[in-house]
């Protein structure tokens, strides 16, 4: 189980601060499949870097009942200068995973073949977002963490996720952050809107996609 | 419980650290020519340069102590309080990436790159006085355990100091301006150059705030043992070091809490 108490989120400005999460509270269940809906700027990726830990919270708590993966995302977790397989090793390392079993399951997940030993600032974001999923599932963790990322994929990729995420792993959990409802619609079970630094929790995604309609 | 938590967060960082060492070796030295060995052979050039120049210099000012020991005893300990710090000045930002997996730290970043400037900058010591004792430009230090102990001084110095101006550097640009002439000017005070025997009391005084010219005191006076008289006050150097790893803990801290991933 996940679960975020009165998180409250602050960034300083140039005058003053700006409040972008005031009190959030959700709670994921194993295998729950949870959406977040948002405007750009709304504190979505935020919300995801606080939940995996990579920041830290000003108020409230965090708490992780689960092995959470971190945020796949467009940017950050590779180092650009690297090769995809250096940055592989890097994070069987640095997740206690053996790097010998870990190689096969990402070169057959990602396809990126040759690739796999150019640098990653050379991928293309869709081939990026092939190399994080693909580790992600390597490591084996309880929840995904996915910051807009699954959009970029093409239709093989889309495939690929639905056997592998969708139907092998029913068990794992998962936060998809997006400003387009139709990813959130397709693969979550429920849903919430982030707005004006306050989260809207909807048992379903039909009545959050309402919500979201009349905010947007 | 406590202890089984304690131990598996021991394991843990461990790991990060070994990570991180391993992706800074391939970061900074790659796989190309001699690769891993430029962490210690670039510290080498350094020290063999330093001490060209001084021995060539030295035959014009006539001899107070045997050059080559002077000066690979001076410059190795400059390698130890100058280029730890200027290892972690800026050092988050190109590191940021990796900061998006929650087990990869500040301080295991710090401590990954500090371990390999030490290392470095001791295979270099070592390797280059033991090359010239070979070869008979250099006796063997008189008392081994003093030697060690100035070089351990001398790299907790560094690493307290690089751990402080590199996480006030996170806070504010000028650190990284100012860094540069500070190092740059500290040269010549450090005690690398001189021995605090050679200047008027005054001198000795003032030279003797510095922390690092302590260090340098107690690596000569092992080396050279009672060719030299050595001024040092190993309860201020350690009172320093011990304040400025406190600080820069402190520093590190705050920096880490405010840290945002791109």
């Amino acid at each position: 189980m996940i679960e975020l108490v009165n998180v409250v989120k602050r960034y300083p400005m140039r005058r003053g601060h700006t409040t972008v999460l005031d009190h959030v509270n959700l709670r994921v269940e194993r295998g729950e499949k949870v959406g977040i809906l948002g405007r750009n700027g709304s504190g979505k990726s935020t919300l995801i870097r606080l939940i995996s830990g990579a920041e830290s919270v000003d108020k409230g708590s965090v708490r992780r009942g689960m092995r959470i993966s971190w945020p796949l995302a467009f940017g950050g977790a590779f180092q650009g200068t690297l090769t995809g397989l250096d940055n592989l090793r890097f994070i069987c390392r640095i997740y206690g995973i053996d790097i010998a079993s870990a190689i096969p399951k990402v070169e057959a997940f990602s396809e990126l073949g040759a690739y796999l030993h150019e640098p990653v600032k050379t991928y293309s974001s869709g081939m990026r977002a092939r190399l994080g999923f693909a580790l992600s599932l390597a490591v084996d963790f309880d929840c995904l963490l996915i910051d807009e990322v699954i959009a970029v994929g093409d239709s093989r990729f889309h495939e690929k996720c639905n056997t592998e995420i969708f139907q092998k792993r029913k068990d794992l959990a998962m936060i998809i952050v997006s400003h387009q409802p139709d990813t959130i619609i397709e693969h979550c079970d429920r849903a919430a809107v982030l707005q004006a630094g306050k989260l809207h929790d909807f048992p379903d995604v039909e009545q959050a996609y309402d919500f979201y309609k009349g905010v947007v | 419980m406590h202890a089984t938590s304690l131990s598996r967060s021991l394991v843990l960082q461990g790991r990060v650290i070994g990570a991180l060492l391993m992706r800074e070796v391939i970061t900074r030295y790659g796989r190309h020519n001699i690769g891993f060995f430029w962490l210690f052979v670039e510290p080498m050039l350094f020290t063999l340069g330093v001490t060209a120049l001084w021995s060539l210099v030295q035959h014009s000012s006539g001899a107070r102590l045997p050059i080559v020991a002077f000066a690979v005893t001076g410059y190795s300990s400059v390698l130890l309080w100058r280029n730890m710090p200027n290892r972690l000045v800026g050092a988050v930002g190109p590191n940021l990436a990796l900061m998006y997996h929650r087990n990869v730290k500040v301080m295991d970043m710090y401590i990954a790159r500090l371990a390999l400037e030490a290392v470095g900058a001791t295979i270099s010591f070592i390797g280059l006085s033991s090359a010239f004792v070979v070869m008979g430009w250099m006796q063997p230090p008189q008392d081994l355990a003093t030697v060690l102990l100035g070089w351990f001084m001398l790299t907790w110095f560094g690493a307290a100091l690089a751990i402080f101006v590199g996480a006030i550097s996170e806070r504010t640009d000028l650190v990284e301006k100012i860094w540069a002439p500070i190092t740059y000017l500290m040269f010549p005070l450090s005690g690398a150059a001189y021995m605090v025997d050679w200047l008027p009391p005054a001198g000795q005084k003032a030279a003797l705030y510095l922390p690092m010219v302590h260090g340098v005191e107690i690596l000569r006076e092992g080396y050279f043992g009672s060719a030299v008289r050595a001024h040092y006050d190993l309860g201020y150097m350690a009172t320093v070091c011990l304040a400025l790893t406190v600080l820069g803990l402190a520093q590190e801290r705050y920096i880490s809490r405010r840290l945002a991933p791109e």
